[in-house]
């Protein structure tokens, strides 16, 4: 069977984000870089729910509060819960134009932000500032292209 | 095709347990001391990461040293001779300056500055997430680097390292949130603390009364009270000062001297090792050492 090893894709793509979420920028644009493992993430859940669920969510999620250096556990919520709203909503959402899952994307995106300022605050006394949510529009940005790139990458591989 | 029966728990089921097992690490990492042994490990486990990131800027920054003129090289050597000569003069003062000190010092029966080992490190990932403005460092437990030494670049502190892998470590900048030094306002001798608000640019100093002289350019150094950092080092600028009878203290914020945003090489101090200053044996990496700094 071919197909058994090629799901490994989805985790080599979340690997590459990943990377793109710890890889060094210029002060200036650091405040707007896209949660480029939750994009990802969002995608292939929408797209192979039985491939990437809770499970995958939190083990990135993880990784991303080992990396980026927030209290371990923090990220690995965040993640959980917004995988499990497109969990459990993938078969309405992919229905939608790619610009209605941009929109929709933005509010899971708000919703991860805030969890996450929520728990910081909770645990280590953070003040909020709009800046903080500057990814959230970014997110929306580039959620068209993710989403493209990822489904011609998905089929050209025959990703299962 | 993948068969409809054996989808494993439930979505809500699976959500639970994800959840729970996010608040358990989020206590284990918050509310138990053996959390900074974990995170050295995991730091360890996810280094490879952290080098594979910084690929392309190292990349990056080698085509531009590549490409650069002879004349532009040339130039640069001539101001680094010009600085080198003009440090190292200024070097055979403080040296003359330091005995003199330790004799007077030694008069007085105070205890002596010390100054240990230094290490250059290179920063392989500064990730100022809003919440937490830490650093990834390029030496770790091989060379020495403990949990809780101090971080210093050309300008000013920077901060201390929170967790110790192998090969790299983790460093807490002074302007995270969760951060507080302790500092000496150099005009007055004032101790006050000066805490991370979670901005780059910004530190507070908190629990000043009302009648506290403190105006605004005051330099702050480290006073080397809180055991961490080694006294005398420069910490900041007081911006603002705000007296507002109502409140209950003081309202100060200063503005860090280190570029906490841009840093690309720091400097790793041993304070206690108890040696004197007059041989600071200084360990430098000889491609960080040549190196420019942005």
């Amino acid at each position: 069977m071919q197909n058994n090893w090629r799901f490994l894709w989805i985790h080599l793509t979340l690997l590459l984000a990943l990377l793109l979420a710890v890889m060094p920028l210029p002060a200036e644009v650091k405040l707007f870089r896209p949660d480029w493992p939750l994009l990802v993430l969002c995608y292939w859940v929408l797209a192979l729910p039985h491939r990437a669920s809770i499970g995958t969510a939190f083990v990135v999620g993880f990784l991303v509060d080992v990396m980026v250096g927030t209290v371990l556990g923090v990220n690995a919520f965040g993640y959980s819960v917004v995988t499990f709203i497109v969990a459990a909503n993938y078969l309405k959402i992919r229905n939608f134009s790619i610009l209605q899952q941009a929109l929709l994307i933005g509010m899971l995106l708000a919703l991860y932000h805030l969890l996450l300022f929520w728990l910081s605050h909770f645990l280590t006394g953070v003040y909020f500032r709009a800046a903080y949510l500057w990814p959230v529009l970014t997110g929306m940005l580039v959620w068209p292209y993710v989403f493209l790139f990822l489904r011609r990458m998905r089929r050209q591989l025959k990703i299962q | 095709m993948k068969p409809i029966f054996d989808r494993g728990p439930s979505l809500p089921l699976r959500l639970f347990f994800a959840l729970l097992a996010s608040g358990g690490l989020i206590v284990l990492d918050h509310y138990t001391s053996s959390s900074a042994q974990l995170r050295s490990y995991l730091t360890a486990a996810v280094s490879p990461l952290f080098y594979l990131a910084n690929l392309p800027q190292d990349l990056m920054f080698g085509a531009s040293e590549q490409f650069k003129s002879q004349q532009k090289i040339l130039e640069e050597n001539q101001t680094l001779k010009d600085t080198l000569l003009l440090q190292n003069g200024q070097l055979q003062r403080l040296q003359f300056l330091q005995q003199e000190n330790d004799k007077l010092r030694a008069l007085l029966g105070a205890s002596p500055v010390t100054e240990g080992k230094r290490l250059i490190a290179e920063v392989l990932a500064v990730y100022s997430h809003p919440f937490s403005h830490q650093i990834v460092l390029n030496k770790g437990s091989n060379d020495g680097v403990t949990i809780g030494q101090p971080l210093i670049d050309d300008l000013g502190v920077l901060g201390q390292v929170v967790s110790v892998g192998p090969t790299s470590s983790r460093a807490i900048l002074i302007a995270d949130n969760t951060h507080a030094i302790s500092g000496r306002v150099e005009r007055t001798g004032l101790s006050v603390v000066a805490e991370g608000i979670g901005q780059a640019n910004s530190l507070r100093l908190i629990h000043l009364p009302h009648s506290t002289d403190v105006v605004e350019g005051d330099r702050l150094l480290t006073s080397g009270l809180d055991g961490v950092f080694p006294e005398g080092y420069p910490i900041g600028r007081v911006t603002k000062v705000y007296r507002d009878a109502r409140l209950p203290f003081l309202q100060v914020t200063a503005e860090p001297y280190a570029m906490l945003d841009r840093i690309r090489y720091v400097l790793l101090v041993w304070p206690h090792q108890g040696t004197t200053v007059a041989d600071p044996e200084i360990v430098a990496p000889p491609e960080a050492a040549d190196t420019e700094r942005k």
